[in-house]
């Protein structure tokens, strides 16, 4: 059965206006690009500061370190590097994923599985940093 | 075909069809741009640091569980293995940090003349190098006083 050919718009689903407005890719098609730049610029100084925290406190007993995470402003510190962290890791392992991997399916469920377990990762750190938070005083 | 390099020059013409002719960079033959090798080891220590990601994750959830899991997260840390893993995650930061930051001034249209990129190459393996040792010797500084 031939049918006749349907105009672009119709197929894909978009009117010739909004496209030539600028809707949808144009718009939203930097985002993971400019997701990635932002979490890294917020990561320069939250890693630094990490790295120095670490290095104050190596060797001190667990209590000490529980006690200074579950500051307020450590924790909230503590929570930004990790939301950042997990979210910068997430959208960088997907292009890595999206460079390597051809096959769309394995592709497509590799990101998944990733950012499922980058999204795990960091919930399990977050609720380690309110547990220290609520048990501070 | 009987040199190995001809393997090296085997092409597809626009129509189909096999032709020899010198083939531009080949991975065999190709010297690594400083560029190059930087923009790899960017990713290499990306995928680094996502593991290293764990050791993040094993800290809190060792600080928030009590004393036995954070000595046994110390132990772990403090063995030749963890050793070893704690100086690749140092370098691997330091190196992604200085390497992002060259990233994020490209982004800007800063510092992508051409005399400027290998020099700013050597650069990162440089400050990479010299903030792992600065971090590592105020490491043993606290430790032993």
């Amino acid at each position: 059965m031939a049918s006749k050919p349907k105009p672009e718009h119709v197929s894909v689903m978009r009117s010739q206006l909004g496209r030539v407005r600028g809707l949808g890719a144009a718009r939203s098609g930097s985002h993971h690009w400019k997701a990635e730049r932002v979490t890294a610029v917020a990561l320069v100084p939250l890693s630094l500061w990490f790295v120095f925290a670490v290095l104050t406190h190596l060797g001190a007993p667990q209590p000490e370190v529980a006690a200074w995470a579950g500051r307020p402003v450590n924790a909230a510190l503590l929570l930004a590097l990790i939301i950042m962290t997990f979210q910068h890791m997430r959208l960088g392992l997907q292009v890595v994923w999206e460079d390597y991997l051809h096959h769309a399916g394995r592709r497509e469920a590799a990101i998944l599985a990733t950012s499922g377990a980058c999204l795990l990762l960091g919930l399990i750190a977050a609720v380690a940093v309110l547990k220290l938070a609520a048990m501070a005083h | 075909m009987n040199d190995i390099r001809k393997a090296q020059m085997v092409g597809r013409s626009t129509e189909s069809g096999l032709v020899q002719r010198p083939l531009s960079p080949h991975i065999n033959i190709y010297r690594w741009p400083p560029t190059m090798v930087a923009s790899i080891l960017n990713r290499a220590t990306g995928i680094a640091l996502s593991a290293g990601s764990l050791l993040l994750v094993w800290w809190v959830v060792a600080a928030a569980s009590g004393p036995a899991a954070f000595s046994a997260m110390e132990g772990f840390v403090r063995s030749p293995v963890g050793l070893l893993l704690m100086l690749g995650w140092t370098a691997s930061l330091f190196y992604h940090l200085f390497g992002g930051l060259r990233h994020l001034a490209w982004d800007m249209g800063y510092l992508f003349a051409k005399p400027s990129l290998n020099p700013l190459t050597y650069a990162i393996l440089v400050l990479t190098a010299a903030a792992t040792v600065v971090v590592w010797l105020a490491a043993y500084a606290t430790i032993e006083g």
